[in-house]
């Protein structure tokens, strides 16, 4: 209950039967879907979460079908089903697809279909950034999904280990795997900024902190995870790509550089990877819970510390998949430790679902046996990780087929599971119809016994000796047995999963609607009409309630009967709120974008320039990227910061709320924040490139380096603080309607930014330092490139300030551009000094 | 065992009779000349202790989460209160595991020293340096100088070793699992591994980091005798080759030279002296051939000279199917000979 604040109750009593209509109609026109072709411009959540739900499940497929090739190759010793070229191709494209493809896109697209109902919202704050991330996400999937059939796909592992992918893999699988991942990770990333915006700015008035549906906590952890796990990947990925195509030494130890600085920094991605994956997974199974024992979760507070603490822990295992790279004692305790430590916040969950189903009355359904399928294979792959947790015993598990059975099991019971789990409970809100109980119950026995018969013996096969990775084992070995049986168990599994696909998508025109709310659920999404309509929901809820369903009186009636907030579409645009973290009270009505084909063009063009530059195109690269500049440019101009015909309106239940905030206020400048966090944190993995190279070499900077000197990069950051803090000027005159002095500040601050970027160029130019001959020019020039590339981006940001005053489109009062600039030259400024510091400061006290 | 016994009438079902198949299937796989369960070595001993502690351990931990679960999700009259719930999150969550995991990290940590640390000075010292997909291994020779051979490793029982293991090309694994666990070899890093055989036999080695086409055909034998055998052996591999005395083998030798075979490598006596490739100074007496994928005998050599790619795909050595077959042979024939 409300404890503080004012207790604002819905309508006392309902609108008139006519008004109620003429709402409906208004807010059916507004949410309609563009007919025709024109279908495929939609960013309503609820139609990009479908198709890119869809797309993630086609990839899931794809990957399945590889994995029964591999297990195909691997059920005969000697077998020849698939050339050893082939093979390495197809268990490199399998991990792939599904780490990248599958479990993550699963869920940001399940996170974006359901987020906003059940935080109360209409959509999330940014829905043409969700189109964008499903674009590039199929753009980049096939992409690199096409690449088997031509022979060319990546053959070095999902972990692409260099000195093998940086200078023994010519050819373009490589390439395709850094460069069209990377494309995808950026996708990956705005949706994450989305999803974290979404939670802690869009949701019902009254939901406070502490009242958040437990799946929003956890999408919030792994998006907040996404954030920070992906750019340490995504500056490697460039390092090894440097390397590959300009043979730049990072990772080359004949120059200098060393392979155990990709190992880093690809597990300090993939380790939060793996709880990316499983949190969002599991929360799923936290909502299912409840609904069937009837009764809220047990311990709450306890589930969220739980997740918030194995997100930030989760940071501090990587090393345990380097255990037997050589790193001394005390690491690898420290990491053992660590690693084991992490087990306890997960146990606290799994309790938490068990005392929850032992406090309230459980009812027996598909989607609670889905869930026990899912705790049972995950709790023995979280043992087995204790297990291989431990140094010594991963000393000898580490890259065989014990850690293969170990992952199935965590990721196939924590994630998969939990989703098609969620997949039986949610698919009401989809098209209003049940899947089926006889299939449900079919495919998850198939499913559980072949999975289990599959990866369980991989625990002995690979104590027995047998290596991950490899395309055949001789029969001496006397692994036959042990395989073959995978190989069956793989079978049944595949087939398992297949009649749950077919339950999906089987034709249900015949089977009848199912009645609201089917499972009596607690929560806000349950409102949904069968089948649901396209507003999402029918006015924006006050709640005081963790189950509002349960235990907030009259509750669904007040809600189809518009008793609260928003429950009209006046002006016929698409509106939700906006709400401060903490406390949910209300304090902007945000107008959402609507259909547009700009984020599918700035994606097919953005994914162009990465695409062309696998192979080597550089010049229609180079066209394409400015063509996605523009394209993004338009995008921005035409479908951001507009400014209102009115600055309050009225929300109901007598508060007003202005439609237009700039600054901290605005959800732009939130995503700008999380965007640039991001971006810093691969920064800051690079920085860390440079003291790794330090740390491994008695000279660094070596005695022979010429450069970069401290002159030109000293005259580089007087210049970009000035260009900074001008452009922070130009924001505080822009305020104040002091055109002129906007203007000129802008101008000169883009005049000092193009110089100062030059002279960063000019101190590794022009003291001849060669990236190709040691990897200290090498990293010294990827710092300056990095820095010069974001104020590139910083001054054509400030053009675009400059256009939208002279417009008239950003005015003293309608500022969110320059606010939102400003906010990015603060972490430009940073990343200058820090880059000057560090290229020219630390040779002289080193 | 039957699953069902007929007594007089009427069948019955052996109960636990299932039970003997996960039996069979553990005692199955534990055996093994690659087998990190089937241990040989010091280190492979107690890493095998501490994994059937751990097994017991999480047998007891999964039964108990199973049997709670289904206590939670059967039908019963009454539910438990919140409070009883809280304690179950309370110590089945955080007490239990913490008490678990710290007794678990304790013995796992104070088995881990000798694991990493450097083996003591004046061990015997092996290096090894990893290749795509071969090894390179080198002994300290009886008189001083260093002995050179590939894809094959023999020690004294009883005695520790430490491997010094490098690469010349990408990242390998040095495996041994019945001896001990495994260690990276990385271009540009050396990294050791010391481990103590105790008990003789025939082992197997295998690369464990995927490192590029042919990993799956990158082995290695390891032979554990007696002391006194492996002197004799050491001996033997520090002395030059043989000098072939059958007139095939004479033959081979001379075609050995002639097509270019020194290049790449070594058979030392002998004006082949190249460096690239494997020591075929006592290949005969090897165990066998080309990285443990091939029998030592003379049609697995002809294989190899062959048709080399079809045998190790993407392998660095030429091919050498062009030359007649009476050449083949006697190559065959010269290197079966270089016992």
């Amino acid at each position: 209950m409300m404890s503080d604040g004012p207790d604002i109750q819905p309508l006392p009593s309902a609108p008139p039967a006519e008004l109620q209509r003429a709402q409906e109609e208004r807010l059916l026109r507004a949410w309609k879907m563009p007919s025709g072709w024109r279908y495929w411009s939609e960013v309503n959540n609820t139609v990009v979460g479908l198709w890119y739900v869809a797309g993630t499940f086609l990839f899931f497929l794809f990957g399945g079908v590889l994995a029964l090739l591999m297990r195909i190759q691997l059920a005969a010793p000697g077998n020849e089903f698939l050339s050893a070229e082939m093979y390495n191709q197809v268990f490199t494209v399998h991990g792939s697809v599904m780490m990248f493809l599958f479990a993550i896109p699963i869920f940001e697209s399940i996170a974006i279909l359901f987020l906003p109902q059940m935080l109360g919202a209409r959509d999330l704050p940014f829905p043409r950034v969700s189109a964008f991330g499903l674009w590039c996400f199929l753009l980049g999937g096939i992409f690199l999904c096409g690449s088997i059939f031509f022979n060319a796909a990546p053959a070095g592992g999902w972990f692409m280990y260099p000195p093998l992918t940086s200078k023994y893999q010519p050819g373009i699988g490589a390439d395709i795997w850094l460069l069209g991942f990377s494309f995808i990770e950026l996708a990956a990333i705005a949706a994450a900024v989305e999803l974290i915006v979404g939670v802690l700015k869009c949701r019902p008035p009254g939901m406070r902190i502490n009242l958040i549906p437990l799946y929003c906590w956890y999408v919030l952890v792994a998006a907040v995870m996404v954030v920070f796990a992906f750019p340490p990947l995504i500056a490697g990925s460039l390092l090894l790509e440097i390397e590959r195509a300009f043979d730049w030494p990072f990772f080359d130890p004949a120059r200098g550089g060393d392979p155990l600085l990709w190992q880093h920094l690809f597990w300090l991605f993939g380790h939060p990877e793996v709880y990316i994956i499983f949190l969002p997974s599991v929360a799923l199974i936290a909502m299912i819970v409840p609904t069937f024992a009837g009764r809220p979760i047990v311990g709450y507070s306890w589930i969220v510390l739980a997740a918030v603490g194995t997100g930030f822990l989760s940071f501090g295992l990587w090393v345990h998949h380097m255990f037997t790279t050589g790193l001394p004692g005390v690491s690898l305790a420290l990491f053992s430790a660590a690693s084991e430590a992490v087990a306890i916040p997960t146990g606290v969950q799994i309790f938490c679902f068990i005392a929850t189903l032992a406090a309230g009355r459980v009812t027996r359904s598909v989607p609670m046996l889905w869930v026990f399928g899912a705790l049972a294979i995950f709790v023995l792959g979280g043992l087995t990780g204790v297990m291989v947790a431990l140094a010594p015993f991963d000393f000898q598990a580490h890259d065989t087929f014990f850690v293969v059975g170990h992952l199935h099991y965590v990721l196939i019971g924590g994630a998969v599971f939990p989703i098609v789990a969620g997949c039986y409970y949610f698919f009401p809100l989809i098209n209003g119809k049940k899947l089926s109980v006889r299939l449900g119950k079919v495919s998850f026995w198939l499913a559980f016994i072949g999975f289990n018969v599959a990866f369980f013996p991989m625990h002995l096969t690979g104590l027995r000796g047998m290596p991950r990775r490899v395309f055949t084992y001789p029969p001496e070995a006397g692994w036959d047995v042990l395989n073959l049986l995978s190989t069956i168990g793989a079978f049944i599994l595949a087939a398992g999963l297949a009649v749950f696909f077919w339950d999906m998508i089987r034709p249900k025109k015949k089977q009848p609607l199912c009645e609201r709310n089917p499972w009596n659920a607690g929560t806000l999404e349950w409102l949904a009409e069968m089948p649901g309509k396209k507003w999402g929901m029918r006015t924006i809820p006050e709640i005081d309630s963790r189950y509002p369903l349960w235990d907030q009186p009259n509750f669904t009636r007040d809600y189809d009967e518009g008793r609260f907030y928003l429950p009209d579409a006046e002006e016929g645009k698409r509106e939700t709120l906006v709400t401060s973290v903490i406390d949910a009270r209300p304090v902007q009505c945000l107008r959402l974008a609507g259909p547009s084909f700009l984020p599918f063009w700035a994606a097919i063009t953005i994914g162009g320039a990465f695409i062309f530059g696998t192979y080597h195109w550089w010049w229609p690269a180079l066209i394409s990227a400015v063509l996605g500049l523009g394209v993004t440019l338009v995008w921005l101009w035409t479908g951001t910061a507009f400014i209102p015909e009115k600055e309050q309106k009225d929300v109901g239940l007598g508060l007003t709320l202005p439609l237009y905030e700039s600054g901290s206020k605005s959800v732009g400048w939130w995503a700008m924040f999380i965007v640039m966090l991001a971006d810093m944190t691969a920064f800051i993995c690079l920085v860390f490139g440079y003291f790794f190279y330090w740390t491994i070499h008695e000279d660094f900077p070596p005695a022979s380096a010429t450069g970069p000197g401290v002159f030109w990069p000293g005259v580089a950051a007087g210049l970009l603080t000035g260009a900074w803090a001008l452009t922070a000027l130009a924001r505080r005159w822009n305020k104040r309607d002091r055109a002129m002095g906007f203007y000129a500040g802008l101008l000169t601050a883009g005049a000092l930014a193009v110089a100062g970027g030059a002279a960063l160029i000019a101190g590794p130019w022009l003291t001849g330092l060669d990236p190709k001959s040691h990897v200290y020019p090498a990293i010294v020039w990827a710092l300056v490139i990095w820095t010069a590339f974001h104020i590139g981006l910083g001054v054509i940001m400030q053009g675009y300030c400059l256009a939208r005053r002279l417009a008239g489109r950003m005015t003293a009062r309608h500022d969110i551009d320059i606010a939102n600039v400003t906010l990015y030259w603060h972490f430009t400024v940073i990343t200058v000094v820090i880059t000057v510091a560090v290229i020219a400061g630390f040779p002289l006290v080193k | 065992m039957r699953a069902f016994r007929l007594s007089g009438n009427r069948v019955h079902f052996v109960p636990g009779w299932w039970l003997a198949l996960p039996g069979t299937l553990v005692l199955a796989s534990c055996s093994g000349n690659q087998s990190s369960l089937a241990p040989a070595g010091r280190e492979a001993e107690q890493i095998a202790r501490l994994f059937w502690w751990m097994t017991a351990g999480a047998v007891a931990i999964w039964l108990a989460v199973a049997g709670l679960f289904f206590y939670a999700v059967r039908r019963r009259t009454e539910p438990r209160s919140e409070r009883w719930g809280r304690l179950l999150i309370l110590v089945g969550g955080a007490v239990v595991p913490a008490v678990v995991l710290g007794g678990l990290l304790a013995y796992g940590l104070s088995m881990m020293p000798p694991l990493v640390n450097r083996a003591p000075p004046g061990t015997r010292t092996i290096a090894v340096d990893g290749a795509m997909w071969w090894w390179r291994v080198s002994y300290p020779g009886p008189d001083g100088r260093t002995v050179e051979l590939a894809n094959e490793i023999r020690l004294p029982v009883g005695e520790p070793v430490e491997f010094q293991l490098t690469s010349s090309d990408v990242i390998h694994s040095f495996w041994i699992p019945s001896l001990a666990g495994k260690r990276d070899m990385i271009p540009g890093r050396l990294t050791h591994l010391a481990l103590t055989p105790v008990r003789t036999g025939v082992f197997r080695g295998q690369c464990a980091e995927y490192c590029g086409t042919s990993h799956a055909l990158m082995s290695f034998d390891v032979v554990v005798v007696e002391k006194e055998e492996f002197a004799a052996w050491l001996a033997q591999q520090a002395a030059p080759a043989r000098a072939p005395v059958e007139s095939l083998a004479i033959s081979g030798q001379k075609q050995f030279l002639a097509n270019g075979c020194g290049a790449c490598h070594s058979v030392r006596g002998t004006p082949a002296r190249g460096l690239i490739g494997p020591d075929l100074t006592h290949v005969g007496s090897r165990m066998s051939l080309g990285a443990g994928i091939l029998p030592n005998e003379p049609d697995a050599f002809l294989r190899w000279i062959a048709h080399t790619p079809t045998v190790k795909p993407e392998v660095h050595m030429p091919a050498f199917g062009m030359l007649p077959p009476e050449e083949l042979q006697a190559l065959a024939a010269y290197l079966e000979g270089l016992k």
